[in-house]
């Protein structure tokens, strides 16, 4: 029987304890907190909550199968449209998506949808025996090539159903490792490395080849690969060039944005002696922004044993962008908030190094497009505070490199590619795009649920080319 | 790649990771810390152009180095960098032997060196910055110019790529500090002869920071375009950490997407220093142990 009540907490590493290690934050439901909060869950027959989930998981089918001690045919259930449960169910924003409209989230508390997906994930990957192979769907398909750019959970969803399918997938990735945000960006102890490399083994398992130090646009070009032996390309190339504020003194060193700063230490692992890459233990480290990047770079810059690591925003708490669970988990470890305040210039010291920000105060006056209160300065409110370090995460754009490489490839003004919503295909004919090269900065479900989109678009594109209508 | 190395592109669809396997097939040290390589990487030079670089990596616990082309041969598939080992990255990428594969290689990055008929062009190479010259020494004589070049070093063992530089400049001027070899001075000294006794249209220059703002402020005066090839910190080398920004004209630009050549007059030079000396203390330190563990 369902029934009402707070949701089962989240078990976590102790905050004294976790800041001085990256292993994860959250440590996940035992079976029996698997099994008692699947019981609250009421299997509406309506299923509001599945359409808040980009890949419309069927959410009460699977959190059944929890509460009948099934969770291997839990974890298939989530499959069947989520290929990378284990990283959407700890990194989707769910009080955004799913549990935003489970109708217990009307009087109190939704049921805890991410976690039970974790849960069945973490589950059958601890008691799967062998990887059962994946047969193609149809082996015929494996004479057509298509290319995929990038290896983040766009790309990697495109390839892996793709490859499904039976078509044969090369990814071409410009860094030297896999998986984009998921690796450089979202640090371990939220997204653990050893889950990462188990979905992108089992995206190789399908037949996936993976080529890294790829860029393309530079070693070849979007044109190149349709020239060259590919019937179609997918562009999951990301947002990933940084934002910045554009005042005086950003480039005085050490002021990072925040991709410099994760990926020295989530790419490089700089904080680590062994690791060549260099990295500088801040006393005073103010990180800008509030988004969830912001959050990732103060938790991170904690970590690394930083002295006093403070968040500078200029709008108040209500507005922080990141998930409310990140804001406590990092006002937990230590990580101080100064709100209402935007830094003016940066001041640097004889060296050339920052060392205090000029900053102004604001106060919160009419809404702007976004519907938040716009910020507006307090007129002669300026004063100094100091900083070694800042980190300026204001978010990211996409990278201009492919728009700039392919010819009659139709973007937005600010970068986005244009694709047709139905099947993903851009103004390029056999060429695709989705994720955040599309939208800009978004979220790892609907990057992937973009990776669905075009990888029946391609489909359906390269059947339709060759006349295939075998099923 | 297909089996072939032949220049033009072949069916990209073949590409495996094993085919791509970027191995040193030449190795020589040009001097005490001078090394060459020549590595198999046929993609990268069938479309590697003048003043582009790659970004090597060393392995688990290296960095990414980015390092220029210093030249290609699409036909057999190989591209050269010449690197001058100063730290530890260096210091370890030049215990690599022939035949040893390059974990990672990525490129060709960065804009390429705009090249035309200037006219008369002089192109100058100081130290390593030589090899990085090299090519777009090359480009601007093929492109028309009458190519004057200037090669300046701390002492004669470090002057590099002198022959080969002389087989296609139509002058070629050697300085050394300390006057080993050549004429005693630096580079700037010939340039403003140059520039007082002739028509000087372009002027490249390739080397250490202080040379490069040295050969600013010497054609500053004459009004002469001046680009230089800008080594600011990388990481990625792709436009995606912003490590790498430079104020040019005021403006932040990214010198591995928008450089590495710029608008000589137009570098701030102050904070390009002061970016690059930021880790000198953890690099000093990595440089040390990395020596002291040099023999293992
Ligand atoms: C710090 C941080 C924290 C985040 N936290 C969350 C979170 O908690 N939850 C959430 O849902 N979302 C989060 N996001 C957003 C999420 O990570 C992204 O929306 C998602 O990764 C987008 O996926 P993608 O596949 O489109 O692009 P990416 O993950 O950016 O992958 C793109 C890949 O393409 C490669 N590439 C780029 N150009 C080329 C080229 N020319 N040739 C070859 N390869 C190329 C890149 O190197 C990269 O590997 C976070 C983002 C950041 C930066
Ligand atoms: C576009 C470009 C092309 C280059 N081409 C060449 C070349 O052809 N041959 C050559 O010998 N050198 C070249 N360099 C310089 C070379 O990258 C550095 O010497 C090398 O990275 C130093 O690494 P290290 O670990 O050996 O030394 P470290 O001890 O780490 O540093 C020594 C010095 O090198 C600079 N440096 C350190 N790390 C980096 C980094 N990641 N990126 C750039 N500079 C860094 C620092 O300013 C420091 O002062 C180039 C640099 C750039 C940006
Ligand atoms: S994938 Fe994300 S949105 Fe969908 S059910 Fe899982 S947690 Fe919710
Ligand atoms: S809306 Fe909530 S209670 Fe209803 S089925 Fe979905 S998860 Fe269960
Ligand atoms: S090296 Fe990262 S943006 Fe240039």
């Amino acid at each position: 029987m369902a029934r009402g009540g707070p949701r089962n907490k989240m078990p976590q590493q102790d905050a004294a304890k976790r800041v001085k290690n990256f292993d994860e934050v959250a440590l996940g439901y035992t079976e029996e907190q698997a099994i008692d909060e699947a019981e609250r869950c009421l299997n509406c027959k309506h299923k509001p909550c599945v359409a808040g989930c980009p890949v419309n998981i069927d959410i009460p089918a699977f959190i059944e199968l929890i509460k009948s001690n099934d969770f291997t045919g839990a974890a298939a259930e989530i499959k069947k449209t989520n290929s990378l449960p284990a990283i959407c169910g700890r990194v989707c924003p769910q009080e955004e998506q799913c549990e935003k409209l489970c109708i217990l989230a009307k009087k109190g508390e939704s049921v805890g949808i991410g976690r039970l997906e974790r849960f069945a994930a973490d589950y059958e990957a601890a008691h799967s025996t062998a990887e059962a192979a994946v047969e193609p769907e149809n082996p015929g398909l494996g004479q057509y090539n298509v290319a995929v750019v990038g290896c983040g959970p766009a790309g990697l969803t495109v390839a892996g159903d793709l490859a499904k399918k039976g078509y044969s997938v090369t990814i071409f990735e410009a860094l030297h490792k896999t998986g984009g945000v998921l690796r450089y960006g979202i640090p371990e102890f939220r997204l653990p490395r050893n889950i990462l490399d188990r979905e992108v083994k089992y995206v190789e398992s399908l037949g996936v080849k993976i080529i890294t130090d790829i860029i393309v646009g530079r070693t070849f070009r979007v044109e190149d690969l349709l020239r060259n032996g590919f019937e179609a390309v997918f562009v999951g190339s990301g947002a990933g060039a940084p934002k910045l504020m554009g005042i005086e003194g950003e480039n005085l060193s050490g002021i990072y944005s925040g991709n410099e700063w994760l990926t020295r230490i989530n790419l490089m692992r700089a904080h680590r002696e062994e690791y060549a890459t260099p990295i500088k233990i801040p006393q005073k480290a103010c990180v800008i922004g509030a988004g969830n990047t912001a959050m990732d770079c103060a938790r991170t810059a904690m970590r690394i044993g930083s002295k006093e690591v403070t968040i500078v925003y200029r709008r108040s708490r209500s507005e922080m962008p990141a998930r409310a669970e990140e804001i406590e988990n990092a006002e937990e470890e230590g990580v101080k908030l100064m709100l209402l305040t935007n830094p003016k210039r940066f001041i640097g010291d004889e060296k050339g190094a920052v060392k205090a920000i000029e900053c102004l105060r604001m106060e919160l006056g009419e809404p702007d497009d976004s519907g938040r209160r716009r910020p507006v300065a307090v007129k002669d409110s300026e004063f100094i505070i100091q900083a070694d370090t800042v980190i300026v995460a204001l978010g990211q754009n996409p990278n201009p490199l492919i728009r700039s490489t392919t010819e009659g490839l139709e973007t937005q003004s600010w970068g986005g590619i244009i694709i047709n919503e139905e099947t993903g295909m851009t103004s390029i004919a056999g060429v695709f795009a989705g994720g955040d090269a599309v939208t800009g900065e978004a979220t790892v479900i609907s990057a992937m649920g973009a990776g669905k989109i075009a990888a029946e678009g391609i489909d359906q594109y390269i059947r339709e080319k060759h006349d295939i209508t075998t099923e | 790649m297909c089996s072939k190395n032949h220049g033009e592109m072949c069916n990209l669809a073949e590409l495996t990771p094993d085919s791509l396997k970027n191995t040193i097939v030449h190795k020589e040290k040009l001097s005490p810390v001078l090394t060459l390589f020549e590595i198999r990487a046929p993609l990268i030079a069938n479309s590697a152009k003048a003043g582009q670089f790659v970004i090597v990596w060393t392995g688990e616990h290296g960095e990414r180095l980015p390092l220029t082309v210093s030249d290609w041969d699409a036909a057999n598939g190989t591209i050269t960098l010449i690197f001058q080992e100063v730290g530890r990255g260096t210091i370890e990428l030049g215990r690599f032997e022939v035949g040893d594969e390059i974990p990672s290689l990525a490129g060709p990055l960065g804009q390429p060196t705009e090249i035309k008929d200037f006219g008369t062009a002089v192109a100058i190479g100081g130290g390593v910055g030589t090899a990085i010259a090299r090519p777009v020494a090359k480009a601007l004589k093929d492109a028309g110019n009458e190519l004057i070049t200037i090669v300046g070093a701390r002492e004669k063992s470090l002057i590099i790529l002198e022959d080969e530089l002389r087989s296609f400049s139509d002058e070629l001027i050697v300085t050394t500090d300390d006057g080993s070899y050549g004429r005693k001075g630096l580079v700037t000294e010939p340039l403003k002869e140059l520039l007082d006794s002739r028509k000087i249209d372009f002027v490249v220059a390739i080397g250490p920071l202080p040379m490069m703002r040295a050969v600013a402020d010497t054609t500053k005066p004459y009004g002469v375009k001046t680009i230089v090839s800008l080594d600011a910190i990388m990481i990625d080398g792709t436009g995606m950490c912003g490590g790498c920004r430079v104020t040019v004209g005021g403006k932040t630009k990214f010198t591995c997407v928008d450089g590495p050549d710029f608008d000589a007059h137009e570098v701030d030079w102050n904070e390009l220093r002061a970016r690059k000396a930021f880790y000198f203390e953890e690099e000093s330190k990595d440089r040390q142990a990395t020596l002291a563990g040099g023999d293992e």
